[in-house]
């Protein structure tokens, strides 16, 4: 089999701790990046199928990046720390309120100072940035509960911040600059004076944060926070009692998930909505995010992408087969059918493998190891 | 088997002294008043017949439970009580009677993670990871790596620790308390539910901690033949009360001991 380790040794600690040890595994990174970044590119401009057209760009690659980067940051908290969390979705719907602010200017009146604090429109990197910053800070708020309860009770806690950030961006008409239908458009979308336009440009920069965050979050969570992170998940007495501080551990990981995930939020706003109101970040989302993250892999960087293309890019799959075999049944079937199909899949996958894709990958990947010999 | 040695060390400096230690949760009084001293390099084991505040003891020294009165000196510091924090931060170390590892990560992990408190590099560095985080953990790998040495362990060093067996865990538990350079190692029934073969090993290596790392150890154990061939004194405590306290040959005899382990004719 190509899939051997036979031969590799290592002779330093660093290359024993490299993020990918294994050969293949390596060349396999450099394959995807290399398609993604250059491959995709150069095949939707010459306009080869099956990128032809901008749909598989617009409506599976680009939100199936940005979901990833959202299950990223929810699989740090959720995966890592064990600190389960409802609210990813109203921790992405701050990202983007606060990137919109900032992309459009923020105007803070004081009237008993006597004076307005006011920030000019800031360029859109940093008011991504910044975006994910204001979610880091409330995640910090609404992480600090998670030092008293646990599990499921906790999941309430980060379900009220789902409802409270629901409710101020539709009532608290600031955030969306006073618009009448509380919808509001992104800013365009100017990287120090070069400007996204096109598809392309817009799955090439949403590819450029994913991948940098995936790196970020793979080199934490391998490092000492993440093993602190790991340790008070696994086991948070023995943590404590190792010298690991429960606040630190728990609140550098709301504060770097909800960053990851603010960030995502920004990116899905700007540029896959590009004009949305407060219902896109609704529960649903919360829930789907962390759906990902179970069916993925709980504390795996390579389960969220797994995750997030399971239950992203499936149904839109399923979607097409009817058609595609020429079976005559309504739109409206088939959206019902694949409700069930999907549901369905997700009960089978849990039940064959309750650790995920992720899990299932390195079963694989030892069975691959061995062959011919079952051990 | 080496002959207890009580005499020699007994001139040795008190690391740890607890005074009047009382703890209760509700009615129910864990420990009553009880006060001993581990000097600096010794063995001191703790016994005593079931739900005697052995464990309880050694939850107080760490700092997990508060006790409701008494003192505790450590390092010549007098506290009423320990934060774990603390306790850790100043070297006091533990395994635990039923083994705490933490199930997900591989055994290198589990004992890396006993290095936290050596390890300075921020959140930034350890994002880039590249550079000066690297060097960090390539460092504090070697030093894990000599530990994993000495405890034999090479084997299971990629292994997840959920799925070892026992007696491979409590070596891992072992391994990981190591890693924290603990000036005082609380060992919490080492060698519960381990086979003799084991039972040697875990002796071995403990009595070369002692002698090599110059750590000293607080030890519960039930099985009195280790106890009474490793530890250089024993306290003995029954109902949450001290009923002995000495070299092992002196606690064997006593009237108090046998009558709690023997039960008492009516």
């Amino acid at each position: 089999m190509l899939y051997r380790e036979v031969g590799q040794f290592k002779t330093t600690y660093a290359a024993d701790m490299a993020m990918f040890p294994i050969r293949q595994d390596r060349v396999a990174l450099w394959l995807v990046l290399l398609v993604a970044f250059v491959g995709i590119p150069m095949l939707s401009a010459n306009q080869i199928w099956p990128f032809g057209s901008d749909y598989l760009l617009r409506a599976i690659l680009m939100p199936f990046l940005i979901l990833a980067l959202a299950a990223i940051g929810v699989n740090i908290l959720v995966g890592y720390c064990g600190q389960i969390s409802l609210g990813s979705g109203a921790f992405m719907a701050i990202g983007a309120y606060s990137a919109y602010k900032f992309g459009t200017g923020v105007s803070f009146p004081l009237p008993f100072a006597g004076f307005d604090v006011s920030i000019p429109p800031l360029p859109m990197l940093f008011s991504i940035l910044l975006g994910g910053l204001m979610a880091a800070f409330v995640g910090i708020l609404f992480g600090i509960p998670s030092l008293r309860i646990k599990g499921l009770y906790l999941a309430v806690a980060t379900l009220a911040a789902q409802f409270f950030f629901d409710w101020v961006f539709i009532r608290v008409k600031w955030f969306t600059n006073y618009t009448p239908s509380g919808s509001v458009n992104a800013p365009e979308l100017n990287f120090f004076g070069f400007l996204v336009n096109s598809s392309i440009e817009k799955y090439l920069l949403c590819l450029i944060f994913v991948t940098v965050f995936a790196f970020i979050a793979k080199n934490l969570v391998r490092g000492n926070l993440g093993r602190q992170w790991r340790a008070i998940r696994d086991m948070d007495i023995a943590a404590e009692l190792m010298g690991i501080r429960p606040l630190y551990a728990k609140l550098t990981a709301f504060a770097v998930s909800s960053f990851i995930v603010g960030v995502a939020g920004a990116l899905w706003a700007f540029i896959y909505l590009g004009s949305w109101e407060p219902l896109a970040f609704s529960i649903d989302r919360s829930f789907q995010l962390l759906f990902m993250v179970i069916i993925g892999g709980l504390g795996s960087i390579l389960g969220s992408f797994l995750g997030a293309a399971f239950i992203l890019i499936l149904p839109i799959m399923l979607d097409q087969v009817p058609h595609a075999l020429g079976v005559p049944i309504s739109v409206e079937t088939v959206s019902h059918l694949v409700f069930i199909v999907t549901g369905s899949l997700i009960c089978y996958l849990l039940i064959v493998e309750p650790h995920g894709f992720a899990q299932l990958w390195s079963t694989a990947k030892e069975k691959l190891r061995l062959w011919p010999y079952p051990y | 088997m080496r002959a207890p040695s009580g005499g020699e060390i007994a001139s040795g400096e008190v690391l740890l002294a607890v005074e009047n230690i009382s703890l209760s949760f509700g009615g129910i009084k864990a420990l009553s008043n009880v006060s001993f001293d581990i000097r600096k390099g010794e063995v001191r084991a703790i016994i005593g017949p079931n739900g005697a505040g052995k464990t309880s003891m050694l939850n107080v020294v760490n700092g997990f439970y508060h006790p409701d009165e008494g003192r505790i000196t450590y390092r010549r510091q007098t506290r009423h009580r320990m934060k774990p924090y603390e306790a850790a931060a100043s070297g006091i170390a533990r395994t635990f009677q039923n083994v705490a590892l933490f199930k997900g990560m591989s055994t290198l992990d589990n004992i890396m993670t006993g290095r936290t408190l050596k390890m300075r590099k921020g959140v930034l560095s350890q994002m880039i990871y590249w550079g000066a985080s690297q060097k960090e953990e390539i460092e504090h790998r070697e030093f894990v790596e000599r530990i994993i040495d000495f405890l034999e362990i090479e084997h299971i060093r990629k292994a997840p620790v959920g799925k070892l067996p026992y007696g491979l865990q409590k070596r891992v538990e072992l391994g990981r308390a190591l890693a924290m350079e603990p000036e005082l190692l609380l060992l919490d029934e080492p060698m519960a539910g381990m086979n003799l073969e084991e039972k040697l090993d875990m002796c071995r290596f403990i009595l070369t901690v002692k002698d090599s790392f110059n750590t000293t150890i607080a030890l519960i154990e039930h099985d009195m033949g280790v106890v009474m061939d490793l530890s250089d004194r024993v306290v003995v405590l029954d109902h949450g009360q001290k009923i002995a306290d000495g070299t092992p040959a002196e606690v064997q005899g006593n009237k108090a001991v046998i009558d709690a382990y023997l039960g008492v004719a009516h």
